[in-house]
């Protein structure tokens, strides 16, 4: 298990490097970084002055080295548009994002799994076709239309809860249920295929002749087969929601990592822009290490793997 | 009383094409501390059998019997919780793919002690001693290692004597085995079989042996029930289907075997010609009579039981011009 973990670990790191690289080399492919920062105005003497005070007159692998020296520390430089450090814009803006997506994610799983096992279950009967159209349903309202149709019914009309802002936790239900709603479907459906493939295997024949319960041999032996795939599902999906608040965040007003992400593009704000996607690319890899390692607990045999 | 009475079983499976008859009318009994075995081709029923037998059935299966009784109780009538008390606890099943019949997930051990706490409300130490014991007693070395281990990390071999452990939990009355050696190397297939017929002297369980390799139903059965698509066409004592094995079908198998002392060496066995037929849609008369060397017009009618003597019944209309010509 230990060799396991180390293995995968080397595995996340290697690729968090690669995504650093590309997202430096992209940076500096987008055109002459002094030119852009000085403005369209600025004489050319005004342009050096800025690419020495930036250090863009250095050979790019010491840039790029001396920039990951700095990003691992936190120290992502100061923002364009902001006087102030990326690090402490994003410290200020991660927590909105992190909670409604976590939220998000907790709701969608509360929601999906339970429902794909009973579809799973009483497959091929109303409950199951009533549940697979719920799915459809799903998928076919757009996050930001769910989103307003839940501001205009529960904030608007009902008033039971605030239309938008990130005040107090009221505020996150509605984003939250917007924005796990989109992880329904896939989650849904994965769990009650794999459910469905579980339930036809031997030992699940094995444990039924045992004389076992059928809540036993579902919850113990089929359900602990069937959430593995699940899990690397939740956490490629967190990532989604963590990269896919975007539109939420606009919806509901709410001043997080994804608000922030589309007012720099806007705004030519490169050092935070490369600084999101450098952190969430490492929350992506973060989480997919975590998935493997729950998915080895779950099941032996991928320890050896 | 018989431990286990089967009258005119019936599994009927629905398909597209029409109404698939994978059991048509089989009656047995079989006494406490009897082997029956059941040999057949592929396709002929017999896992359907002793599957109906634990009512595990696939879902679209339909059986149905004029009677099934285990030890007096009546398995068509008990409630779904009354036939969970005895699968596994009175009755117990060994299936025939040991590779995927254990949990991947969880430790010998656990799905061992399982077996027992699921029945009986005994202390974990004592659930976890009888596995023990029983491991040993299937012939596990180093048992108390094993039970922390999981099924991938043992063989098929060892993953069958741990099926036959975990059947031996609550120390059945009948313990049915589906081709128990099917997917096991030749010299664990000995072994495996010595193993449950020495259990079963040992317990004093009646065991269903369910295989299609009649040397070992020569070597460990009491009685012998030979099964051809969805019927049985003779059964008797062991001794008496193969010293004389009456339908024109079990002698058949009996001659593609090879037989120390009968078979010639360089002498070609014999083998039966055609296949197996459809059993979709309604079926009558003989079944085995488009490959029967003695086949007639009478054989298309119904095939009523012959029985020469009252242990051994044979079902072929062409017995009594058969046994003639002999």
């Amino acid at each position: 298990m230990l060799a396991f973990t180390l293995r995968r670990l080397v595995v996340a790191l290697s690729v968090a490097l690669t995504v650093s690289l590309i997202a430096f080399v992209l940076l500096h492919l987008s055109g002459d970084l002094a030119t852009s920062i000085a403005g369209p105005e600025a004489s050319p003497a005004q342009v050096a002055q800025v690419r020495q005070e930036y250090g863009l007159d250095r050979p790019l692998t010491v840039q790029y080295l001396d920039w990951l020296w700095r990003a691992v520390h936190l120290d992502f430089g100061n923002s364009f548009y902001f006087r102030t450090t990326v690090a402490s814009i994003i410290a200020e803006r991660m927590p909105v994002t992190m909670t409604l997506g976590a939220i998000s994610l907790m709701i969608s799983l509360v929601i999906a799994v339970p429902l794909g096992i009973i579809a799973a279950v009483f497959k091929g009967t109303l409950i199951d076709r009533l549940a697979l159209t719920f799915c459809v349903l799903g998928q076919a309202i757009p996050t930001f239309c769910l989103g307003l149709g839940l501001i205009i019914v529960f904030a608007v009309n009902l008033r039971w809860l605030p239309v938008s802002g990130t005040a107090g936790w009221m505020n996150y239900i509605l984003p939250s249920v917007a924005l796990g709603w989109y992880a329904v479907p896939a989650v849904m459906r994965l769990s009650r295929n794999g459910m469905l493939e579980v339930l036809s295997a031997d030992y699940i024949r094995t444990a039924r002749a045992k004389g076992l319960s059928p809540a036993v041999v579902v919850l113990k032996h089929a359900l602990r087969n069937a959430i593995i795939p699940v899990v690397a599902l939740a956490a490629v999906q967190f990532g989604f929601m963590l990269g896919g608040s975007i539109v939420v965040e606009a919806v509901f007003s709410m001043h997080g990592v994804g608000h922030l992400a589309w007012e720099a593009i806007a705004r030519n704000d490169f050092p935070v822009v490369q600084a999101v996607v450098l952190i969430l690319a490492a929350i992506y890899i973060t989480l997919t290490f975590v998935a493997d390692v729950i998915n080895a607990l779950l099941d032996p045999r991928m320890r050896v793997a | 009383m018989a431990l286990l009475e089967v009258q005119n079983l019936v599994i009927d499976i629905p398909t597209d094409a029409g109404v698939l008859h994978a059991v048509s009318g089989i009656s047995f009994s079989l006494e406490r501390g009897e082997t029956l075995a059941i040999v057949g081709e592929s396709g002929s029923g017999k896992s359907l059998t002793s599957l109906a037998l634990m009512d595990l059935l696939p879902r679209r299966a339909q059986r149905k019997a004029d009677r099934i009784a285990f030890d007096g109780t009546d398995l068509q009538s008990i409630s779904a919780s009354g036939m969970r008390k005895l699968r596994g606890n009175r009755m117990a099943m060994i299936f025939q793919e040991p590779m995927t019949s254990l949990n991947p997930s969880y430790t010998i051990g656990n799905q061992l002690m399982e077996a027992l706490t699921c029945h009986r409300r005994v202390p974990a130490k004592e659930a976890r001693d009888r596995a023990i014991h029983l491991l040993e007693k299937v012939g596990i070395t180093a048992a108390d290692k094993r039970m922390g281990q999981y099924p991938h990390q043992l063989s098929g071999g060892l993953r069958q004597r741990v099926m036959i452990a975990m059947a031996l939990m609550c120390g059945p009355d009948l313990i049915i085995a589906d081709e128990p050696t099917t997917a096991l190397d030749v010299t664990i297939q000995a072994q495996i079989l010595h193993l449950i017929a020495d259990l079963q002297k040992e317990f004093g369980m009646a065991v269903i042996l369910i295989t299609h390799d009649l040397g070992v139903v020569a070597r460990v059965a009491d009685k012998v029930g030979v099964m051809y698509a969805g019927r049985l066409v003779e059964t008797g004592s062991a001794r008496d289907v193969f010293k004389d094995p009456r339908h024109p079908y079990t002698r058949g198998l009996l001659e593609c075997i090879p037989v120390p002392g009968r078979t010639q060496p360089g002498m070609p066995l014999g083998a039966i010609r055609g296949q197996v037929p459809n059993l979709i849609g309604k079926l009558e008369g003989c079944a085995f009579r488009n490959r029967c060397d003695f086949a007639a017009g009478e054989c298309a009618g119904t095939i009523p039981l012959a029985a020469p003597t009252p242990a051994h019944d044979v079902r072929c209309v062409r017995l009594p011009a058969l046994e003639a010509t002999a």
